[in-house]
């Protein structure tokens, strides 16, 4: 005997993640034009401030990539933001005007990451966290070689000088502005392609999804070149509004802190967590900065207590209480009422 | 060249004794603290603060010291790493990340930026060295954290080759649940690997501070120093912590004294990254049947039969081996 | 006196619940063993029952003491041993250090390291090697001769016989014989071989989907009926 068990399609449609999310997708679309036309009618001060926000929520938005889609935690994501700051010194350095250095020398960084990939992403769990730590230190020595940097004293990127300081600052906003949004779209895109559903795939059990024929490597390799790609322009934002460059603070390993801060605060493993974080960590930043030290020790204690009580983040949270999903990822099916 | 060779031994027990706690965590408890650099620095601060702002002659405070980082060890092992213990590899890495800027920031709220050492305090011995040849010379504090390195880790494998405790820190280690069935209880085993980790970290970090000026924020470059003691020892043998611990020393002194001051770091991680990707892809290649035949696959058409003879003869070899 | 009571257990895997209330007792000194399926439940069961798997609802009664809400150390060292499915060794350890190991940390009584290798004379020759190069056969007896190290009063025994030659089998068996005629150990056994099964214990229980199909007196039960039970079949299929 045999049986044939039949799907009823007529009982449900599916929805794609772009339909679902049309309102949500639309209000911020909405919101970046309007956050576009901020220095036309506000103080420069906010300009400023909302241009080091864009920064944050880049990184953010890369760790959580890299962490929650991949499962990759890298501690050594500052080498792709110091590097990202030294490409574009760099270039400029050889005669490239500012801005398209920075899209230059971040795609160098892109280039550098896929062969640190080739090597890194044989490592897994804490071996690989740490040995992009170590890779992190190791591009820190090797850029403090160069004599344009002057070892341990650094460096400032002086063109910038050269602009009016009105011009620069909404230049560096609007530059931050579109390579945050570029960011948000190619890893919203990402995140919803085969690619995305790979990664989370080989997150959470990479031999059955290699087994099921992903192509592991490759996947990772994607995902950890966008990643570097978008820290490095966050490093090149940084430089351009800083305009000093020191090693040690640009391959600092507090970035890495401050983006699992964000990511651990805002929601790991989901679009709009990182962003939430990113905002979180920024209003911090501005109360409570002054406190220094035990700021940043606060911070520390603040992303243990989320990893351990609220490991889903205040979006996690959010979702799973009030079924709140802004930016679905993925396929849904949607019954039909019936006759 | 000698001379640097012997300080880099020398420097390697240092790496040992650093190392060796990280390397036990992760032995037993598959643990990775990322957070171990900068309890070596706590364990460096405290004895400061005894003779410092107490006090103490230096010995004492180091003496003192240990029970505290002990109790440190007890405590965050049984409020902090086995809550994050059950639930994969991500939050061990998350959680002892941020333990670590706690840290960090925590000691340089409480003490301060400024550098600090104990090497004014324990005279002599700070700069003492016993002259070996007219060039030669070695300075009596590395000796000395040398053979305290040695006799440490012996120590400590007597102690788990012939007692109750090391066996039973051996059973947990190689299987926690089975430990659990003969009557182990692998969580107490879990803290008493933490608080003799602690110990061991707090010793580094003092030996660290009399030989060296110390910061608030060097605990991320111990932490990396001692990674790669225990990652180019090979994981999971104390031994090969010091081997590894002695590898990376000499390297270090050797790229500063060959090269430049600049390369001291540099050597030491460049050779930690090699170790890495040697073992790796000495598995690939010996998946694929050795390096002989790997490089004849790539060689080409010209070889092809008789190579992939050879392969098919040796992968039957290996097949047979491995059983 | 019964030596184990459990009572309406249940156990989950995440969302299957793979022990649906299992209920019986044992009496001191006699053997029950558990057949059914591969998945119905009985490796879980034996899990529960040790501690190395959370229990859902239900009671467990060693010698009337409520042990359901303890770790597993802490059953061992109460008298109730399992030998787990795949032996489990501490493969870098020696076999002497294995049997030490139980001895040190299970509960204090009769069964010393000579006991021991007396009632498993293959141990005798292998004491001094390291487990993990054994051969099956010797494996399983340094399981059981782990087991026995702890003093058991109550001895769970998960499939013993998987994977060895008919010989070892035999061997192991004359063994376990030994220990069932002391009427020391209570035992509670999986076992694939159902005609060894019933051959073996005084008791038979048989779970079917996580529940308890049937149970009795091995030697009151017809081989139809456990056949039955074991399947989850209708007399009529069976006679068809």
């Amino acid at each position: 005997m045999k049986q044939f068990v039949q799907v009823n399609s007529a009982a449900f449609t599916t929805e794609r993640w772009y339909q679902v999310g049309r309102p949500a997708l639309l209000m911020g679309a909405l919101l970046l034009v309007v956050l576009a036309t901020v220095p036309f009618w506000s103080s420069g001060l906010v300009v400023d401030k909302l241009t080091t926000l864009f920064v944050y929520i880049l990184l953010a938005v890369m760790w959580n990539l890299l962490a929650g889609y991949a499962g990759l935690v890298s501690v050594g994501q500052q080498a792709f933001f110091g590097l990202g700051a030294y490409f574009a010194l760099r270039l400029v350095e050889m005669g490239m005007s500012p801005y398209p250095a920075f899209f230059v020398g971040a795609l160098g960084c892109a280039v550098i990451a896929l062969f640190i990939s080739v090597f890194a992403l044989r490592f897994k769990d804490g071996e690989f966290a740490i040995a992009m730590w170590v890779t992190a230190e190791v591009i820190r020595i090797l850029v403090m070689f160069d004599p344009i940097v002057q070892g341990e004293t650094g460096t400032s990127l002086l063109v910038m000088n050269q602009y009016e300081p009105e011009f620069r600052r909404n230049s560096n906003f609007w530059f931050g502005l579109v390579a945050m949004a570029g960011m948000l779209g190619l890893v919203l895109w990402l995140i919803n392609s085969r690619i995305g559903a790979a990664a989370q795939a080989i997150r959470d059990d990479e031999e059955a999804a290699n087994s099921v024929g992903i192509r592991v490597m490759r996947v990772k390799q994607i995902i950890f070149v966008v990643a570097a790609f978008g820290c490095a322009l966050a490093g090149a934002i940084w430089l351009a509004s800083s305009v000093t460059f020191q090693p040690r603070t640009y391959f600092g390993v507090q970035w890495t802190v401050f983006m699992l801060f964000m990511v651990l605060v805002g929601g790991l493993r989901t679009f709009e967590g990182p962003i939430i974080g990113a905002i979180a960590f920024f209003l911090l930043q501005e109360f409570l900065g002054d406190y220094g030290v035990w700021y940043l020790s606060g911070l520390g204690v603040v992303a243990i207590l989320f990893a351990l009580y609220v490991p889903n983040g205040i979006w996690g949270e959010l979702q799973q209480r009030r079924g709140l999903h802004l930016l679905p990822t993925g396929v849904r099916l949607k019954l039909m009422k019936k006759d | 060249m000698l001379d640097s060779l012997i300080q880099g031994l020398l420097l390697g027990g240092y790496y040992a004794m650093l190392a060796a706690g990280l390397s036990l965590m992760f032995g037993v408890a598959k643990f990775i603290n990322l957070a171990h650099g900068d309890l070596a620095i706590l364990g460096a601060y405290l004895v400061l603060f005894g003779v410092d702002w107490l006090g103490l002659s230096p010995w004492l405070a180091v003496l003192l010291s240990l029970p505290v980082m002990a109790l440190v060890g007890w405590l965050l092992q049984k409020f902090l790493f086995t809550r994050t213990q059950a639930a994969g590899f991500l939050l061990p890495l998350l959680v002892t990340f941020g333990l670590g800027a706690v840290l960090q920031n925590g000691l340089f709220g409480v003490f301060g930026s400024d550098t600090r050492s104990l090497a004014n305090y324990i005279g002599d011995l700070s700069w003492d060295s016993w002259q070996i040849t007219n060039e030669l010379s070695v300075g009596k504090l590395p000796v000395m954290t040398f053979a305290m390195a040695i006799v440490v880790l012996s120590g400590l494998q007597l102690m788990l080759s012939f007692t109750r405790l090391g066996r039973s820190i051996r059973a947990t280690a190689s299987d926690p649940e089975a430990a659990e069935l003969n009557g182990i209880n692998s969580h107490a085993v879990h803290r008493a690997v933490a608080v003799i980790a602690m110990v061991l970290t707090g010793l580094a970090g003092s030996l660290l501070a009399m030989r060296a000026q110390v910061t608030p924020y060097d605990g991320p470059m111990q932490l990396i120093f001692a990674f790669e003691a225990v990652v180019i020892g090979g994981i999971g043998s104390l031994w090969g912590t010091l081997v590894g611990g002695i590898v990376l020393g000499i390297s270090q002194s050797l790229g500063a004294t060959l090269i430049s001051s600049q390369w001291f770091q540099l050597t030491g991680h460049l050779v930690f990254l090699a170790v890495l990707s040697v073992r790796f892809y000495g598995t690939i290649v010996h998946q694929r049947g050795g390096w002989w035949i790997l490089i004849k696959q790539l060689a080409g058409p010209m070889t092809r039969w008789s190579s992939q003879a050879s392969i098919k003869a040796k992968a039957t070899k290996t097949r047979i081996k491995n059983r | 006196m019964s030596a184990l009571v459990v009572g309406q257990l249940v156990a989950k895997h995440g969302l299957l619940t793979a022990v649906r209330g299992v209920s019986f007792s044992v009496k001191q000194g006699e053997v029950l063993s558990v057949v059914g399926a591969n998945g119905a439940g009985k490796t879980t069961l034996f899990r529960t029952l040790s501690g190395v798997h959370s229990i859902d609802s239900g009671g467990i009664f060693l010698h009337d003491e409520d042990i359901s809400q303890l770790p597993a150390h802490q059953r061992v060292r109460k008298g109730l041993a399992m030998v787990p499915e795949g032996r489990r060794l501490f493969v870098d350890m020696t076999v002497r250090e294995n049997l030490q190991i139980a001895g040190e940390h299970g509960r204090s009584g009769s069964w010393v390291l000579d006991k021991v290798v007396a009632a498993l004379p293959a141990l005798e020759p292998i004491l001094n090697k390291v487990s993990g190069g054994l051969s099956g056969g010797q494996r399983q007896a340094v399981a059981i001769g782990r087991a026995l190290m702890c003093n058991p009063s109550v001895l769970l025994l998960d499939e013993v016989s998987l994977g060895l030659s008919p010989i070892a089998v035999e061997g192991l068996y004359q063994s376990l014989e030994q220990l069932k005629k002391s009427k020391e150990t209570t035992m509670i056994i999986v076992e694939q071989d159902l005609n060894r099964a019933i051959r073996f214990s005084d008791h038979l229980l048989c779970l079917l989907e996580g529940k308890v199909a049937l149970s009795g007196r091995s030697d009151e039960l017809s081989h139809v009926d456990i056949t039955k039970a074991y399947f989850g079949l209708e007399a009529e299929v069976l006679n068809a």
